[in-house]
């Protein structure tokens, strides 16, 4: 910085013109603004809190909950803690962002490919549908997703059954659920030893393709193995599980696993809203590439479709990674407008009910804070680390 | 490098010489008087700041009541298509108004939802929160706040779809209800149905409109909600007569005006004016026989309506205060009968909340 042209000159060095000491000088005087800053805010609100007889801190998470939440991936009862209601509403929205963002991110790059298609309906269809939906407000979608799936389906007494033990009504599907037996262990082995063969199997022909040329069917062979041995298995040993088929009783099904329909409306609103966003980074990135590489690509011989993989997508994902990244943040954010139709989120459960139960608003909007940023956080990272191994390497 | 501390010094100096000029502003409380007019001057919105013990000289500086009231629940708080509010929580507000300014219309009524209700008297948003608030010991220890007292018994009960059979709350084994987040309805619901062995399951929405269009799609088998709300959803759906209200109410809901805690005389004029209400109902003081009654003989009479004693200065109001309430806005028989009562639309009988000596349970300290 300023080091250098000043270094002979040590003794005039502080003076007010040396524009060094002034930066220094109104950094220092900023910091300690700010830090007073919030060091007056603190202060006041636990002065204020406790003058005014509101609870603080964070014992209440201990404390029986007693209410019940519809929807739970863990086990959890009205007897339950505060602190297991908030793992409760973490997991339902780590569910849902989670497999929000795998189909948006697969929608997405179909819609932004067929945006570009030279197919005039399949480019003017990928047209309509993301000038549609990233033009309404993504609560409009989600209050539109959860009538029209509710309203047209039958209540549980006439649900339709598409097949043997899976219903559909206004209560959500129910599919028989897995019941592992004993021969499961031996099962899920086989599965995973399996899926690291294929996988094994791709890396090696891929390293040999690259070494000799020469072309392994790699993926037939994978998928092969990962289908077949669980298969033999299977007829070996006898079926690892049996089903848990659903019972019609009173006012819906027993047993059986099921989705509800909050969770069905709110991943498809998600998914549908956050995807046409997704479709036109995915444009964007793949017009960044230039045609001529295209041209390249075929004038070598290689197909459209392998063009397209090998060739141009490889190029735009360093311009599609980054901002694709907000926009998978942005859909973890907006699983919070989640309260709106009932699906038992974070925001629901617990900025909803336990801070209504609780009182305690600063504690708790802090922690579901804290839990945002750091999904956020962690999301960010994880797609960081993936642009830097698509982002071109400089030589 | 030595410049760099130097300047690094002077920095802090600069900074704590900043801090030191603002610090009178962060600081001081400032007196009383004057605060108000400098805080509503900016946007008018809610002062950051919370204070305690001057709430009522705070209001007349002003020159109105902010009162925190349900978004638009019928016989209640409910605005109509002029945005005129009307309901037992809003006249209730209009009474105290009244007390305070001789004139009911100074009152700004500030919509809330569950969620937010306490968050804004906690804030000093609104004065006062009269918003069919259920009265439970956690709400009143742990907010910071002090209920005035009951202005209705309620309880909570279930309306269900005629279709659907079921006759009573044992027929409610296993079923779905759909209820508004952020009320005790939540916990009465488990409590109620974890006490009897029976399963169900629970949609809890974050507003009560989405609420009821999921009941009405047969999302829901039974809409929960406190029983004088249950005569209003009713009357909001597409056909009425489709539903059946069950005879089962499954816990108490005694609703009631709220205040912030720290300030004793608000509170004496929030539970006060409400008391007022109530004798003036036993007494047979109505706002068409008010100024008659001034004559009265009755020492229970006059004593209320500032004949004897100066009851009014006891509380920081002057001695016509009830009669300025009863002129206003009447008794609390009137005030019952003219929002929730029998020639409504909603069609409640007093029930409960009839006077201790007329079968019901309403009963206020004596003035005196």
């Amino acid at each position: 910085m300023a080091g250098a042209p000043t270094k002979g000159k040590q003794k005039i060095g502080l003076k007010w013109s040396n524009p060094a000491v002034q930066s220094v000088v109104y950094q220092a005087a900023l910091i300690a603004v700010v830090l007073y800053g919030g060091w007056v805010i603190v202060t006041t609100t636990q002065a204020n809190l406790a003058r005014l007889n509101i609870a603080t801190g964070f014992g209440f998470m201990d404390n029986t909950a007693g209410f019940g939440i519809v929807q739970s991936l863990i086990p959890y009862t009205e007897e339950s803690s505060y602190g297991r209601a908030f793992l409760v509403g973490l997991i339902n929205t780590l569910m849902v962002a989670g497999i929000g963002i795998v189909l948006a991110t697969i929608l997405g790059f179909f819609v932004g490919v067929a945006r570009l298609s030279s197919n005039w309906l399949v480019s003017r269809l990928a047209w309509t549908y993301v000038e549609v939906m990233r033009n309404i407000p993504l609560l409009l979608q989600l209050f539109f997703c959860y009538f029209t799936v509710l309203r047209p389906l039958p209540p549980p007494a006439d649900s339709l059954s598409p097949l043997e033990g899976v219903y559909l009504n206004n209560r959500g599907v129910v599919v028989p659920s897995p019941v592992f037996g004993e021969s499961s262990t031996l099962f899920v082995i086989a599965v995973l030893l399996s899926l690291v063969a294929g996988y094994a199997i791709i890396r090696w022909a891929r390293k040999r393709q690259a070494a000799t040329g020469e072309i392994f069917p790699a993926w037939r062979t994978a998928i092969a193995i990962v289908l077949g041995v669980p298969a033999l298995i299977w007829l070996v040993g006898g079926a690892p599980f049996t089903l848990d088929l659903p019972v019609y009783r009173g006012f819906g099904f027993d047993g059986g696993m099921r989705l509800i329909p909050e969770f069905i409306a709110l991943l498809l609103g998600l998914t549908l809203y956050t995807a046409a966003f997704i479709a036109e980074i995915v444009r964007a990135g793949i017009l960044s590439v230039s045609h001529g590489q295209t041209e390249a690509a075929y004038a070598l011989g290689l197909p459209q479709g392998r063009t397209l993989r090998l060739v141009v997508i490889p190029q735009a994902l360093r311009v599609i990674v980054p901002p694709l990244t907000s926009q998978l943040l942005n859909l973890t954010k907006n699983s919070s407008l989640a309260v709106a139709i009932a699906y038992p989120d974070l925001v629901a459960v617990f900025a909803g009910t336990v801070l209504n139960q609780t009182g305690q608003a600063i504690e708790v909007i802090a922690l579901t804070m804290a839990v945002y940023l750091t999904i956020s956080l962690v999301t960010s990272f994880l797609m960081n680390l993936y642009n830097a191994r698509v982002a071109i390497q400089e030589r | 490098m030595e410049n760099r501390f130097q300047a690094l010094l002077m920095g802090l100096v600069l900074g704590a010489a900043i801090v030191y000029l603002f610090m009178p502003i962060a600081q001081a409380p400032g007196p009383a008087g004057n605060r108000p007019a400098a805080a509503e001057s900016a946007d008018g919105k809610a002062r950051p700041e919370v204070r305690a013990g001057n709430t009522l000289a705070e209001v007349r500086n002003r020159g109105e009541l902010v009162c925190g009231v349900n978004q638009g629940l019928p016989g209640f708080s409910n605005p109509d298509d002029k945005g005129h509010w009307s309901g037992i929580d809003v006249d209730y507000c209009r009474a105290l108004a009244s007390a305070i300014f001789d004139d009911p219309t100074k009152v700004k009524f500030r919509p809330l939802n569950a969620k937010d209700r306490f968050t804004a008297l906690q804030s000093g948003e609104i004065d006062i929160l009269s918003r069919n608030t259920t009265w439970t010991m956690s709400r009143d220890t742990q907010l910071g706040l002090d209920f005035a007292g009951v202005s209705y018994y309620d309880g909570q009960g279930f309306i269900v779809h005629k279709d659907s059979g079921i006759e009573n709350a044992a027929d409610l084994d296993g079923a779905t209800i759909c209820t508004q987040t952020g009320t005790t309805t939540e916990l009465n619901v488990a409590d109620y149905f974890r006490s009897h062995g029976y399963k169900y399951k629970v949609l809890s929405y974050e507003k009560n409109d989405e609420a009821l269009a999921a009941y009405d799609n047969h999302r829901c088998d039974a809409y929960t909600t406190d029983a004088s709300g249950l005569a209003a959803v009713r009357l909001k759906m597409k056909d009425p007569s489709q539903h059946r209200i069950l005879p089962e109410i499954i816990s108490k809901e005694p609703l009631g005006p709220a205040v912030r805690q720290g300030d004793p005389q608000w509170a004496d004029i929030a539970r006060w004016t409400l008391f007022a209400l109530i004798n003036a109902d036993e007494l047979g003081v109505t706002s068409k026989n008010v100024e008659e009654m001034k004559g009265s003989d009755s020492p229970r009479v006059r004593r209320l309506l500032g004949g004897e004693g100066a009851y009014g200065h006891m509380i920081g109001l002057t001695d016509d205060w009830v009669v300025r309430i009863i002129r206003h806005v009447g008794n609390y028989s009137e005030v019952f009968e003219r929002n929730v009562g029998t020639n409504t639309k909603l069609g409640i009988e007093r029930g409960l909340n009839a006077l201790w000596n007329k079968g019901g349970i309403m009963y206020a300290p004596p003035i005196r």
